[in-house]
């Protein structure tokens, strides 16, 4: 039998008998040897809807053999993609370098949810699995009835499917569907964004197959980096394109009264584009756009000073009306168990307002062209940033496209999609495609905040030491007072500046640990915005929101207790954790940092120069980790230097390890810059930290000396997160360290010298 | 009013019609279409618009353009290619650094400058020559690990 006598039985038919249903469509019949004409990938056939409940939406092979993966999340520095790319390599049996994974693109890629709360291989993996494990299924039934060779008796290897008994029987996937869409109808849920999940009739690998899966595979995005060949979305650039910037007001909440677009005259191309409280400009070329920005004369409203003297911030948070209540987890009676306590230890503390400061302003890029609309966007949700350029200007999604390109950073909710809106009406407004940057004020002063926050702890403690109740409570600001995206115009600047209705939404968080304590209360109280609309202090997501503060209140507490009953932290907390993995998790921290077990502090240091260790520990939607800090403290300075990290990871399934230590070494730095360094400043009228003076981030001279990452693998556990979980207990190590070192707890951040010093004398 | 500007840039000469108070920055960026360096601040706190004057590593978002006068310009393209990398970027494929990657104009331009003037560093002259750069990402163990790699292979 020749190869094209096989590839004659390679009808709709033939399928049908082979498959049990219909498991492929090529539209009419089309033999083999016309899909091997095909030269290039999706040329070719009818591609079906672009919805979630399609193969062909997340799965692709082309002429030439190689997949493509549609994925709809993207990539914040990570190496999502080298991930991405292993998990549908390992269930396509395809080489992983075959494989190019597509992120973001609204075009070829369905509402996966976006970078969001570590889910790209929780969530996105888990589904593009699905996808790939069903594509060979599909590809195996194909092969059955074209190689007359039963689905179990056949074998796949680099995409090539051979019967298991007699090799020359073969085909592989490019001769089978090679630049075609498959069309495969997937079980979908309904459910858009995180939630997505349509998998197929397949079942996945069993972790013990896996080959490809936990091999610890470099990106390749790194060299175009480092030789300058990387297009991040500020390199962007189409025909016709002019510069924009925009304008805010100097006290929050004023609007322009009066614009004279004549006082801008004389520069090329400038234009004022002003709509209620938006105000913006445009000129053929970017420097000429920021003198315009900077030239431009305007009458601002009159306004009253929004905001509280920075001094009595969380006097405001204590006092503030409670907007929502929420008791998340409550066992026990708490409120009895601590009317008959003998000792009751408390304590309070406070988290400031932070800034995403992400390493340039945000930048996107819109043009409007025949009715469409394209949007090249750093956005870390571009599928809702379409809906959000569509109800901006008035348009059905369906009309605008949105690309995800590589942004100056993110960390959350920063100002990337603000500025994707900003960029679409000043396109609209002057017919010609913008490119907007935001300058470096913006982006520090002007982008969501992570909401500042005090919480107060409770523990009753018997007679005999031991733990009675535990209460937790927050109250701060919302996590959401603008939402996670900007799909809805109410939640960007430009549609609070141009009058949208506010809907600031009410959310915060409770400590994720195990502590079985016999009665427990964790909860939170929401309180209203400083300003009600177009304000540099809106709170959002910030990279692992609202989980530093939260849990640098509920591990610098535990060390508390332990500190008071005289207990070694390490042991205080395996007394109470009540999960394996938790108790694995510590014992392995305990042993990788060489943990000497003695109570807190240590009381034989005399001198300025003076050294702790300190221990947190937290989970994170399935992930856990585990924390000791060691820091070195200047007494005479306050100046703390993190000095060696010993990080124990768990996320279940490990996909990357390279990538993984990577991404955890990041979200220390990070966290030691959050916790050392950071907090935005503000007067009556606006945010003051607007650049690297006033917003000081963690220097390379600060830098820890050691992360030492000790990664537990669950092969049979699906993959939890790590993009943020690591980031949790940094303050709360740190924290917990000073006090080890000192015996003085800091209960405030950040921990800058000053405060520090204050502190310690 | 513009005025016209020669620059010679990675070996090649431009012309340039600028404000002479324009950045060097965005005469490479947007005049010469050179998509590095970044935009990070404006006002020399960064790094990411690091380019060399004469080997001499400069903040091009405040340099005007009017004060490049002769001096050649070097950008990170022009520091090494794949087929000629410089020992920085080879430790830093080695090393996987980057995150968003943002930055890397500075840290690269910086340490060149540095490692070729400076051979085997200490950890300490490398943290001191580095400082005030910045990574938002926290890549800051994989950048010293790189460039101690890099000043090995350049010992």
């Amino acid at each position: 039998m020749t190869k094209f006598e096989q590839a004659s039985a390679f009808t709709r038919r033939s399928i049908l008998l082979g498959g049990g249903a219909l498991v492929v469509s090529v539209g009419s019949a089309v033999s083999i040897d016309t899909l091997l004409s095909i030269q290039a990938a999706f040329a070719q056939g009818a591609k079906p809807a672009l919805t979630p409940d399609q193969l062909s939406s997340y799965i692709a092979v082309n002429a030439d053999g190689t997949v493509s993966a549609f994925f709809g999340k993207m990539d914040m520095g990570h190496g999502l993609f080298v991930a991405i790319g292993q998990i549908v390599a390992e269930e396509l049996d395809v080489p992983f370098k075959s494989v190019t994974v597509y992120m973001g693109d609204t075009g070829n890629s369905v509402n996966q949810g976006g970078a969001s709360g570590s889910t790209g291989i929780q969530m996105g993996g888990k589904q593009m699995r699905m996808a790939a494990a069903e594509a060979r299924r599909v590809l195996v039934e194909m092969a059955a009835g074209l190689l007359s060779v039963p689905a179990d008796k056949l074998t796949v290897t680099d995409g090539v499917v051979s019967a298991s008994d007699d090799k020359s029987k073969r085909i592989s996937y490019a001769q089978m569907i090679g630049g075609k869409y498959f069309n495969i109808q997937l079980d979908w849920n309904k459910q858009y964004g995180n939630a997505l999940y349509a998998p197929g009739k397949a079942q996945p690998k069993k972790p013990s197959e896996h080959k490809i899966v936990g091999q610890p595979i470099k990106r390749e995005d790194v060299a175009p980096k480092v030789f300058a060949r990387e297009n991040f979305v500020t390199d962007i650039k189409v025909p016709g394109m002019v510069h924009g910037r925009m304008i805010r007001p100097a006290v929050a909440g004023a609007v322009p009264t009066k614009v004279d677009e004549s006082s801008i005259k004389d520069i090329p191309g400038a234009k004022a584009v002003w709509d209620k409280g938006f105000l913006g400009v445009i000129a053929d070329k970017e420097w000429d756009a920021i003198q315009a920005a900077q030239q431009l004369k305007i009458e601002w409203s009159q306004v009253d000073p929004p905001f509280p003297d920075q001094a009595s911030l969380y006097d405001h948070i204590r006092k503030a009306s409670v907007r929502k209540r929420n008791i998340e987890k409550e066992n026990g009676n708490v409120d009895e168990a601590f009317k008959s306590a003998a000792k009751v230890i408390e304590a309070e503390y406070e988290w400031p307002f932070q800034s995403h400061a992400s390493m340039g302003p945000a930048c996107a890029l819109v043009e409007i062209k025949d009715g469409q609309i394209t949007c090249w966007s750093g956005t870390q949700k571009s599928h809702f940033v379409q809906q959000g350029v569509a109800s901006t200007l008035g348009v059905p999604p369906e009309s605008v496209h949105v690309i995800w390109k590589t942004g100056p950073g993110s960390y959350g909710r920063n100002d990337a999609d603000d500025c994707a809106m900003d960029a679409a009406i000043l396109a609209k407004s002057v017919g010609k495609p913008v490119r907007l940057q935001y300058m470096r004020d913006q982006g520090t002063g002007w982008d969501p905040k992570g909401p500042a926050s005090v919480h107060k702890v409770r523990a009753a403690i018997d007679a005999s030491g031991k733990v009675t109740a535990y209460e937790f409570m927050s109250k701060a600001f919302s996590r959401v007072d603008v939402d996670t995206n900007g799909s809805k115009p109410f939640d960007t600047l430009a549609g609070q500046a141009r009058g949208g209705d506010l809907k600031s939404g009410d959310g915060f968080g409770i400590p994720a640990e195990s502590y079985a304590f016999d009665n427990k209360r964790a909860g939170w109280e929401t309180i209203p915005p400083l300003l009600d609309r177009s304000s540099p202090l809106r709170t959002s997501h910030l990279r692992d929101p609202v989980g530093p503060q939260i849990h640098f209140a509920s591990e610098s507490f535990i060390d508390e207790v332990a500190a008071a009953l005289n207990v070694d932290p390490i042991e205080f907390r395996l007394r109470h954790v009540k999960e394996p993995r938790d108790i694995a998790l510590l014992k392995a921290v305990a042993e990788k940092s060489g943990w000497q077990s003695r109570p807190s502090p240590r009381r034989d240091q005399t001198g300025n120069k003076v050294s702790g260790r300190g221990l947190a520990y937290s989970q994170r939607n399935g992930t856990r980790v585990a924390i000791v800090a060691e820091v070195d403290i200047d007494r005479s300075t306050g100046k703390i230097w993190a000095r060696k990290f010993t990080v124990a990871h768990d996320c279940g399934q490990i996909i990357n390890p390279d990538g993984l230590v990577k991404c955890i070494e990041g979200n220390i730095v990070q966290g030691v810059s959050r916790t050392l360094w950071e907090e935005v400043t503000f007067d009556r009228k606006a945010v003051t930290s607007v650049d690297w003076l006033t917003y000081p981030i963690l220097d390379i001279t600060e830098t820890p000396g050691e992360v030492n990452v000790v990664l537990i693998n669950y092969p049979d556990i699906a993959p939890s997160g790590a993009g943020e979980p690591s980031i949790r207990p940094v303050a709360a190590a740190i924290a917990n360290a000073i006090f080890d070192a000192t015996g003085v707890r800091i209960r405030r951040v950040p921990f800058s010298p000053d405060r520090v010093k204050s502190a310690l004398s | 009013m513009t005025q016209r500007f020669a620059l010679t840039v990675n070996g090649t000469s431009h012309t340039v019609n600028a404000d002479p108070d324009m950045p060097l920055l965005y005469a490479l960026r947007d005049d010469l279409g050179l998509n590095n360096p970044h935009f990070g601040c404006g006002l020399a706190q960064c790094g990411a618009c690091t380019v060399h004057l004469d080997g001499q590593p400069i903040r091009s978002c405040i340099t005007a353009i009017s004060t490049v006068g002769d001096a050649k310009i070097t950008t990170l393209a022009g520091l090494g290619t794949p087929e000629k990398p410089h020992p920085l970027q080879t430790a830093y494929v080695e090393e996987q650094v980057p995150q968003c990657g943002y930055c890397i104009n500075g840290w690269l331009m910086t340490a060149a400058a540095f490692l070729r003037d400076k051979k085997n560093p200490s950890e300490a002259e490398i943290k001191d020559a580095l400082s005030g750069l910045k990574c938002r990402c926290g890549t800051h163990i994989s950048i010293l690990k790189a460039v101690k790699r890099a000043a090995t292979m350049m010992g």
